[in-house]
């Protein structure tokens, strides 16, 4: 596929543009891709639902805003009620388990994480949206493990690349654990295998 | 010469078109910014306030968008590379003092992030709809220069080549961004400051009794002091001789004003920018820039899937006009195509360049979104019959 649209959504102060800056950078920087990232604006921006899209693409972007998503990040449940329509219907779902109880359509791979929890339990409750981004990275295989690595140390405050690179970790082990269970290697992007083991596991 | 390195933040980064403005700002060379906030533009400022301290430039918020646009022209004659930055709302209350920048010749930059106008219009969405303002905005008769990027890595080097262009012809230049590119995050690699090219301001080397500051000796463009030099001179916004001084006359008026006009016409084969693609044998050409040139880029492509030739002009100086490119593709092109996002700007400057040898379309689109690359493909298709 040479263009993956994705929508990143929380509440304001979740992170959410951080993580779409953050994808946007291992994709066009530490990796050969195009991506080009649009953030919400406006009244909505901090305490309800905010959202960020990316076009990532192996050529130029042309057109910078999404139509219908293939990856969907979704952090609140707000943020679910207002974008989950638009996911395509083959799209990928991927969401905090806690925050968001979707509605899933027949056939949707999709994935969930206790995101905040994972959080918390490392010590710092804003660094959910990094162990957010370490599942996604597990769950899509769109870029590898060590371009979203460098690309998160290089766009976390100074003195915090330690404890973002835990969770990130933390975030890809839970994928590892809870869907993968090692039999799959990181590189072959496995949404497709994983919705079939998911629908076993099921 | 080449750029300064404090203010050149060399490598690969992420960075959204204001930012990326910002930064092209102060590679520049820019050391003196004076603005009033408003969305799109503000982050072009947050920018450059954050990182000013460290090159030693001064960034002033100003009580509003008419003692901004005074600042700059003041910061100007000290020799300080200045600039401004604005949206729609703040470029009418600017236009005033424009033309006090125009006529005083104050090397200079308007940033203007279009969004959806008039009036307060659309503060967060796109527009591109103050192109002819940024052409006829302030009162009177001047020319000037304007530029579009169509990504942030041109919002980057556009604004340096911003800086060099008004320094060299001693004019205000607008730098026309829409809110899309402002607010898009792409990656931008910055130079080393090593291999960015700065014109500095051209200071006179005459001693100060020999000085004038509107003296040209034959050629467009007179000579700069800096206020504080030890030169003694006067410079107004009333019509004034080669002295600076006020002279209410006719003849005084065909002498300024007619070089002021002329500075930019004689010169501008050498400003007029554009790329021009496949335009060869062409049945349509498509006429477009900004944010609209990438999203058109995809209407082109459907079209040429359907067997129509289609070229492209991408204006990168939207002022001046290229007007002789256009004249001379109209006598061999069935029609032009000029998707923008307002209801008909340039379009109507490629009509009167093609003066009734081709048709010039419009494919207009009122703001808040970019186009339908659909729209452009039927556009073209029409245009082609």
């Amino acid at each position: 596929m040479s263009r993956t649209e994705i929508r990143i959504t929380g509440f304001g102060g979740q992170g959410v543009v951080l993580s779409g800056y953050i994808i946007g950078r291992a994709c066009s920087i530490n990796s050969n891709k195009h991506a080009t990232m649009i953030q919400s604006f406006g009244p909505e921006a901090r305490g309800s639902a905010c959202s960020a899209t990316l076009a990532v693409s192996e050529t130029e972007v042309l057109y910078p805003y999404i139509a219908r998503p293939d990856i969907f990040i979704v952090m609140s449940a707000e943020g679910y009620d207002k974008f989950g329509d638009e996911l395509k219907d083959d799209g990928t779902l991927i969401y905090e388990k806690d925050l968001v109880h979707p509605t899933l359509k027949e056939g949707q791979p999709s994935f969930g994480i206790p995101s905040t929890r994972i959080a918390e339990n490392l010590g710092r409750t804003i660094i959910q949206n990094i162990v957010m981004l370490g599942f996604f990275t597990g769950v899509t295989g769109l870029i590898t493990r060590e371009a979203m690595r460098d690309a998160v140390k290089a766009s976390v405050p100074a003195g915090t690349e330690e404890l973002n690179l835990k969770a990130f970790d933390a975030g890809y082990a839970y994928y590892e654990e809870e869907y993968s269970r090692g039999k799959q290697s990181e590189e072959k992007g496995a949404v497709a295998a994983e919705t079939a083991e998911k629908s076993q596991s099921e | 010469m080449k750029a300064d390195p404090a203010g050149v933040l060399t490598g690969a980064h992420y960075l959204d078109g204001d930012f990326a403005c910002g930064e092209g700002a102060m590679a520049a060379g820019c050391r003196f910014v004076a603005g009033y906030p408003i969305t799109p533009s503000t982050e072009v400022v947050e920018r450059i306030s954050r990182r000013f301290p460290m090159m030693g430039g001064i960034f002033i918020q100003m009580e509003d968008e008419l003692a901004s646009m005074a600042a700059v022209v003041g910061a100007s004659w000290t020799g300080t590379k200045s600039m401004t930055v604005t949206s729609g709302p703040g470029f009418s209350l600017m236009m005033e003092n424009i033309g006090l920048g125009a006529m005083m010749e104050a090397p200079c930059v308007v940033v203007n992030v279009q969004r959806g106008g008039p009036s307060t219009g659309l503060p967060t969405m796109v527009g591109q709809a103050d192109i002819m303002q940024a052409r006829w905005g302030s009162h009177g008769d001047y020319e000037l220069i304007a530029l579009s990027p169509q990504s942030p890595q041109e919002a980057f080097d556009l604004t340096i080549d911003a800086f060099n262009l008004s320094e060299i012809y001693r004019v205000p230049v607008m730098f026309m961004m829409d809110e899309c590119v402002g607010h898009m995050t792409e990656k931008v690699v910055i130079p080393p400051a090593e291999e960015i090219e700065v014109v500095p301001r051209k200071l006179s080397k005459l001693k100060p009794e020999e000085y004038w500051p509107y003296s040209v000796n034959g050629g467009d463009i007179p000579e700069m002091v800096r206020a504080g030099d030890g030169y003694r001179f006067h410079t107004t916004g009333l019509t004034h001789d080669h002295r600076g001084y006020p002279d209410m006359s006719a003849e005084c008026q065909e002498l300024c004003v007619r070089r002021l006009v002329e500075k930019i016409k004689h010169n501008a084969d050498k400003i007029v920018r554009f790329e021009e693609e496949e335009t060869d044998g062409a049945d349509v050409v498509v006429v477009t820039y900004g944010i609209t040139a990438r999203v058109a880029r995809m209407g082109i492509e459907m079209a040429r899937k359907k067997g129509v030739k289609v070229g492209v002009i991408r204006l990168i100086v939207i002022w001046p006009f290229p007007e002789k490119r256009i004249r001379e593709l109209a006598g061999m092109v069935k029609a032009f195509v000029v998707p923008e996002i307002n209801y008909g700007q340039i379009v109507l400057e490629v009509e009167r360049c093609a003066a009734g040898k081709a048709a010039a379309v419009p494919v207009s689109h009122g703001g808040g979104g970019v186009h339908d690359p659909n729209d452009v493909c039927q556009a073209i298709l029409g245009a082609a019959k």
